[in-house]
């Protein structure tokens, strides 16, 4: 188990040292130049060329990437002399835009979207799995009809139409939410009632689509275990039904949506674009589409890219540790 | 006197937009205490169905059953059939056991067998959890799985097929039941493991004084531990007898075919095997008359074309043998004469 946790580690850092390569020869290959792009309205090919150098982009892409990676382990100081700024170690780099050091801005913005994901993650768990169980025991009943249009609504509807719904009902109609407050910081473990304002409803906007995804799975997952043969045979014991479901039936019915919620959730940590944005949050969502589609901000698409891809690697190993305990087939092989 | 179980006129059918599928058709079988009653035939016979229907674990709203089984129990004879589901299940693992075929699928894969076995044991007894995996160390000990303390602590994957029937088997005795319904339970074993089970099946009959019915379409398996034999075909008892009876005076059709069927050491090199010509019949629309009819070489020999237009009757020719053709016994065994 150690030495398969150790492998996977390895294989981890290996990618993610692959992934922020490729991250640095793609950005050299965009047409915008961001030496020229920081240059004032007096701008002269020396002026330029002092930019470029401050900026670390006069150095083959090869050489910025190994910088990049000292910099994350022993901090990095970026510009020279009297203007010289130090970022500490993790130092994901320097803004061109904001003149701040990426870790920084990256650290201000990420609780915003841990706070998202993990409202939504709750929420889409809780009401996936109990709608998907519900609708699989009184299969072609009502309740399994009721949630079958649940799905179905949940998965037609984009994130950006339900959003937008929610802000112009809930939050403007019915002011719910005070709109000079949305999108506003507080902590969770403070002011409780503030982070609940802020964030139920983006994290329900969020889950409704993962909802319906999970309640459709729980509801064939469990009605496909419950016509296995071990099953039959729990029944043959002379246990109750429920012990059957809760114990028997869910236990193999949910193992396989360990995996697939464990990537899900991993994917919204790397920021979820479409609901920051209507919602004002600004999580990593928000600050990588403007890195990306304004500022051409290279460190903070850089790191944002970068912590998105290690969440994925990250909860797949943590969801393969987590699969061995559930199903001792795979502890063995 | 009455027997552990009394099955009288069980109809297992389940109801599905092509027609209704008459799985099981006016089955009556008994068996006692320390006997073992064999049902054979093909796949779609009906055997397992009613056996399923005995322990209650139909699904109760695809199935209708009609008819009775009576399981004659220390306190009073009860109807499996018309009590609660609640009834059934308190007497599933208790007073009536089952096994199954594929002992790999038949255990949940995500706990030890010792859980699974305490887990029975739990039901109708108070005890620790100790208790419960000491219970089943026991049991697996009893069925001899070697150095059962450790082996309890092992998942289903970690036992080989027959450790694992032999797990399953543990675990349906785990409350001493009076009943043991075997289905198929050495069908996917090898050859030599199929009778190490065969002979512990026995060996436990004989320790627990159990009733077994052993569901089967083996009939090597069938000789070597059955006290009497009932043979199924299209959801109906065809034929009823001792092992003698079925063996050596075989007195339908079908038992004879199968009988030739099955391959012979002493018959030398030159005896073909004779397989029954046909499919066997569809359980929705079961052929009018005798459901064997259109694969009988012998239905012609019948005036008046009976097979073809009545059912049967399971009737008595003598001694406590039943039979369901029209053909006497003894036309049946001239018939037979003449053709060899």
């Amino acid at each position: 188990m150690l030495t398969f946790v150790a492998r996977r580690l390895a294989y981890t850092i290996i990618l993610l040292a692959i992934v922020s390569l490729t991250i640095f020869f793609i950005f050299d290959l965009i047409p915008v130049d961001p030496a020229r792009l920081v240059c004032s309205k007096q701008c002269t090919p020396s002026l330029v060329e002092a930019n470029r150098h401050r900026l670390g982009l006069d150095v083959s892409v090869l050489e910025q990437w190994w910088r990049f990676i000292v910099g994350l382990f022993a901090g990095r100081t970026f510009g020279e002399e009297g203007i010289a700024i130090t970022c500490a170690a993790p130092a994901l780099g320097y803004s061109f835009s904001r003149h701040e050091c990426v870790t920084t801005i990256v650290a201000e913005a990420f609780p915003f979207t841990l706070s998202l994901a993990l409202g939504a993650f709750v929420l889409w768990l809780s009401v996936g799995i109990s709608l998907g169980v519900l609708s699989a025991r009184k299969k072609g009943k009502f309740a399994d009809r009721a949630a079958s249009v649940f799905v179905l609504v949940g998965t037609s509807l984009p994130t950006f139409i339900t959003g937008i719904l929610v802000v112009l009902f809930i939050v403007l109609q019915f002011n719910l939410v005070n709109p000079l407050e949305l999108g506003n910081w507080h902590n969770p473990f403070t002011e409780p009632l503030g982070w609940l304002q802020t964030f139920f409803f983006p994290c329900a906007t969020l889950a409704l689509a993962y909802a319906a995804t999970y309640t459709r799975f729980t509801r064939s997952n469990v009605i496909e275990t419950s016509s296995e043969d071990f099953i039959r045979t729990a029944r043959a014991k002379g246990l109750t039904e429920k012990v059957i479901l809760r114990k028997h039936t869910l236990r193999a019915a949910l193992a396989p949506i360990v995996t697939i919620a464990g990537l899900d959730f991993a994917g919204l940590l790397g920021g979820a674009i479409i609901t920051e944005g209507i919602f004002g949050l600004n999580g990593l969502g928000r600050l990588s589409i403007k890195a990306v589609t304004q500022t051409y901000d290279l460190p903070i698409i850089v790191a944002t890219t970068l912590i998105a891809s290690a969440f994925v690697l990250i909860m797949n190993l943590i969801v393969d540790i987590a699969y061995a305990f559930i199903d001792p087939r795979v502890r063995t092989s | 006197m009455s027997k552990f179980l009394e099955v009288t006129n069980l109809n297992v059918s389940f109801p599905t937009e092509d027609g209704e599928v008459r799985a099981s058709n006016e089955v009556s079988y008994s068996v006692g205490l320390g006997e073992t009653l064999a049902i054979v035939g093909e796949s779609g016979s009906g055997k397992s169905v009613s056996n399923l229907a005995v322990m209650g674990l139909h699904n109760p709203v695809r199935t209708k059953i009609t008819g009775s089984a009576v399981l004659n129990l220390a306190d009073g004879p009860v109807d499996v059939i018309s009590a609660s589901a609640d009834t059934v299940r308190r007497l599933r693992g208790k007073s009536m056991s089952m096994i199954f075929q594929d002992p790999m699928s038949a255990l949940h894969p995500f706990f030890t067998i010792g859980d699974q076995i305490a887990e029975a044991w739990h039901l109708y007894n108070k005890g620790s959890k100790k208790d419960g995996i000491k219970k089943a160390t026991e049991m697996l000990d009893l069925v001899g799985i070697p150095d059962a303390a450790s082996r309890a602590h092992d998942y289903p994957h970690q036992f080989s097929g027959g450790m694992r029937q032999r797990a399953m088997i543990a675990m349906a005795l785990v409350n001493n039941p009076s009943l043991l319904i075997a289905d198929e339970p050495t069908t996917a074993l090898d050859v030599t493991v199929q009778s190490q089970i065969l002979q512990l099946l026995k060996d436990l009959q004989k320790e627990f004084n159990m009733a077994i019915i052993l569901i089967t379409h083996d009939l090597g398996v069938v000789a070597e531990v059955a006290d009497r034999i009932c043979v199924m075909y299209g959801g109906r008892i065809v034929e009823d007898g001792t092992v003698d009876d079925i063996f050596y005076r075989p007195e339908h059709p079908y038992t004879l075919g199968l009988l030739n069927s099955v391959p012979r050491i002493t018959a030398g090199e030159s005896h073909r095997l004779r397989a029954i010509p046909g499919q066997p019949p569809s359980l929705i629309s079961l052929p009018s008359g005798c459901a064997f009819q259109p694969r009988c070489e012998y239905s012609t020999k019948v005036s008046s074309g009976a097979c073809a237009s009545t059912v049967p009757s399971l009737s008595d020719k003598g001694s406590g043998h039943l039979s369901r053709c029209h053909l006497d016994a003894a036309d049946l065994n001239n018939l037979v004469k003449d053709k060899a």
